[in-house]
């Protein structure tokens, strides 16, 4: 990996008697895409708005693109673009004056502004309201304006505070969409996100953090493979009575075999190749499989496992251990109801 | 192991003292002047106070308390009012800087800027002219309904242009203290009872509207040294109308042109470093 383009070293911030960060380090590579991954409160907010200058740290320090945030904030601003989680739009300007507005008072020619300003509406699908008033702008649309607000200087780093929440799924595909393209082009891009999916997507890295701290920190796969509750379910073609043995040492814990003997099921360490194995061995007994049904960890399971039982009612923090994600079930539907729970 | 930090860029900084720094401040401020200005195209209605207000406030103040009121030494009430009203329009219309300033810290908006590598002074000074544009605009507005209404003037035009001007330079400094007043409000809401709660009495505890020799000993001495009084003389002086305020001895009305002036310079002075000052306190945290 290149430079470090985006650091934060131990930064502090409390508002009142509310710890929002307690401490959160983290560092993203030149042309990388870091998710910054938390429920609501977590302090996801609060530390990009110290890594864009909008806020200063108790304690800490912060680089972007090599600069030291806190001692040369003007000069950061010239290397950043940032679509905050409120939309920041001008809402009594057309979207067109927006961008231009934005493009002008970073430095830019009104010509340039203008010819810039045209191109991303017609990359954002906002060309035909382009000379509407932003008021009038429904939510899907705001957002799309504002990610184009902070793409219109093409700034080599990024910062997305909750870029496609309370987005319809089309808009959140398009957000998706033009994000995925950008880190082609060698942007770095930091993302927060409370959506699990939406960082499983996008991003390169992910640091989880709650309650202002950084409680997990790694790739999509290596979070995943820490969770280790991965599911495995095969169904046979005839009863064999050896399968539990040749499927034992593949897979964690007891295996369960069903009434009639055709379905057997099993907790499994999330590896790489565990359907392959689990064929190989039950082929290599002589056994027919019907089916088989290997079920990923999602993130919603490390999240879960990490950072507590975030339902309603519980605020421990401490009430779910790991082991217990595999029993919820990674199913999107539990996942969906966690995520509400997690908003609430 | 931390991999090294990325080399800063090389144009990061140093630029603003540069000529080429100054002239993006300037273009900094002509685009958020014109956002302002854009903005009052599309509420017309904020215009009323620059329009609609001082049109009223004529037709009010010439047909119903005209005929009521003697001018000490003689003379026509709506000559002497004009100067008044143009006073009184200006002063109060300064609340607009105060709210759109409040609206601005209120909403979303002033994130993105402070975001942007921009000039954040231009915020407010873009501000501050858009508000005298719309100031010129109240000017002219008083001045048809004045021509209308019957007022005079044998002054030249360059004393007619000196006086008017002179009204509008103490517009934009008093409308640096509304930006201080619309940078410490909560809310547009309560910027907006700034001009009933200040200016308002600021206006009308002058000469602007009446002559200040029927009042009170005490209130007498507030309204003839208040900067409101001094425009107003100095406009009539100017333009030849009825100044009755030349006979009083207090130095301001003695000598309302300088009094005027430093007034408005002593204004300015204090309060746009203030107001900047209050600006970066509101938008770093």
């Amino acid at each position: 990996m290149g430079d470090t383009m985006i650091k934060a070293d131990s930064l502090f911030k409390s508002y009142g008697q509310t710890h929002a960060l307690a401490g959160v380090s983290f560092s993203v590579p030149a042309g990388s895409v870091l998710g910054l991954l938390g429920p609501n409160g977590a302090g996801k907010t609060t530390a990009v708005r110290i890594l864009t200058t909008l806020a200063m740290p108790d304690a800490g320090r912060a680089w972007v693109a090599g600069i030291d945030v806190l001692a040369e904030p003007a000069a950061v601003r010239r290397q950043i673009g940032v679509a905050a989680q409120d939309a920041t739009l001008d809402g009594l300007l057309t979207g067109r004056q927006n961008l231009v507005l934005v493009g002008e008072l970073s430095g830019m020619r009104t010509g340039r502004a203008r010819t810039k300003a045209a191109e991303l509406l017609e990359l954002f699908d906002l060309a035909d309201a382009a000379d509407r008033v932003v008021k009038g702008y429904s939510g899907g649309m705001r957002r799309r304006l504002d990610l184009a607000a902070s793409l219109l200087t093409r700034p080599p780093v990024l910062f997305l505070d909750e870029p496609t929440t309370g987005l319809d799924p089309v808009s959140r595909q398009r957000v998706w969409e033009v994000i995925r393209e950008l880190t082609g082009s060698g942007v770095t891009l930091l993302l927060t996100t409370q959506y699990l999916d939406e960082a499983d997507a996008l991003a390169d890295r992910i640091v989880v953090i709650d309650h202002g701290q950084v409680i997990a920190d790694g790739t999509p796969r290596e979070l995943k493979e820490r969770s280790r509750s991965a599911h495995v379910e095969v169904t046979l073609a005839v009863p064999g009575p050896e399968a539990e043995e040749v499927i034992a040492p593949l897979v964690s814990g007891r295996v369960s075999v069903s009434a009639d003997g055709l379905r057997l099921g099993a907790a499994a360490d999330s590896a790489p190749g565990l359907a392959t194995a689990l064929v190989r061995a039950l082929d290599r007994a002589g056994l027919l499989v019907d089916n088989i049904e290997v079920r990923q960890p999602s993130l919603d399971d490390v999240f879960f496992a990490l950072t507590g039982a975030h339902v309603p009612g519980d605020t421990s923090g401490s009430g779910a251990e790991p082991a217990s994600a595999g029993h919820v079930g990674p199913g999107a539907g539990a996942a969906e109801r966690h995520s509400e729970g997690a908003r609430a | 192991m931390i991999p090294a930090i990325a080399q800063r860029p090389r144009d990061a900084a140093g630029t603003w003292l540069s000529t080429r720094g100054v002239a993006e401040r300037v273009r900094n401020v002509i685009s958020m002047t014109r956002r302002n200005l854009v903005h009052i195209s599309r509420e017309p209605m904020q215009l009323s106070d620059v329009t609609i207000q001082p049109v009223l406030f004529t037709v009010l103040f010439i047909y119903l308390f005209g005929g009521a009121i003697p001018i000490p030494g003689g003379g026509s009430y709506t000559d002497f009012i004009l100067a008044g009203l143009l006073a009184l329009n200006l002063t109060t219309s300064t609340m607009g800087t105060a709210v759109g300033l409040a609206t601005d810290l209120h909403e979303g908006i002033i994130d993105r800027f402070r975001v942007l590598p921009m000039w954040r002074p231009a915020v407010l000074v873009g501000r501050s002219l858009a508000d005298l544009l719309t100031a010129c605009l109240c000017a002219l507005v008083v001045a048809v309904t004045g021509l209308a209404v019957g007022w005079r003037t044998s002054a030249g035009l360059p004393a007619i242009i000196a006086g008017f001007a002179l009204v509008l330079f103490f517009a934009y400094s008093l409308s640096w203290v509304a930006a201080c007043v619309g940078l410490n409000s909560k809310s547009p809401e309560s910027a907006a009872s700034f001009g009933f709660i200040v200016l308002f009495p600021l206006a009308f505890v002058s000469n602007a509207m009446v002559p200040t020799q029927h009042m009170p000993g005490w209130l007498q001495a507030a309204a003839d040294w208040n900067p409101v009084s001094a425009v107003t003389a100095a406009a009539r002086q100017l333009w030849d109308n009825p100044n009755p305020s030349a006979s009083i001895s207090a130095w301001p009305m003695q000598h309302p042109i300088e009094a005027s002036l430093a007034w408005s310079v002593l204004i300015l002075a204090v309060a746009a470093p203030l107001a900047s000052r209050y600006f970066r306190r509101r938008t770093t945290g």
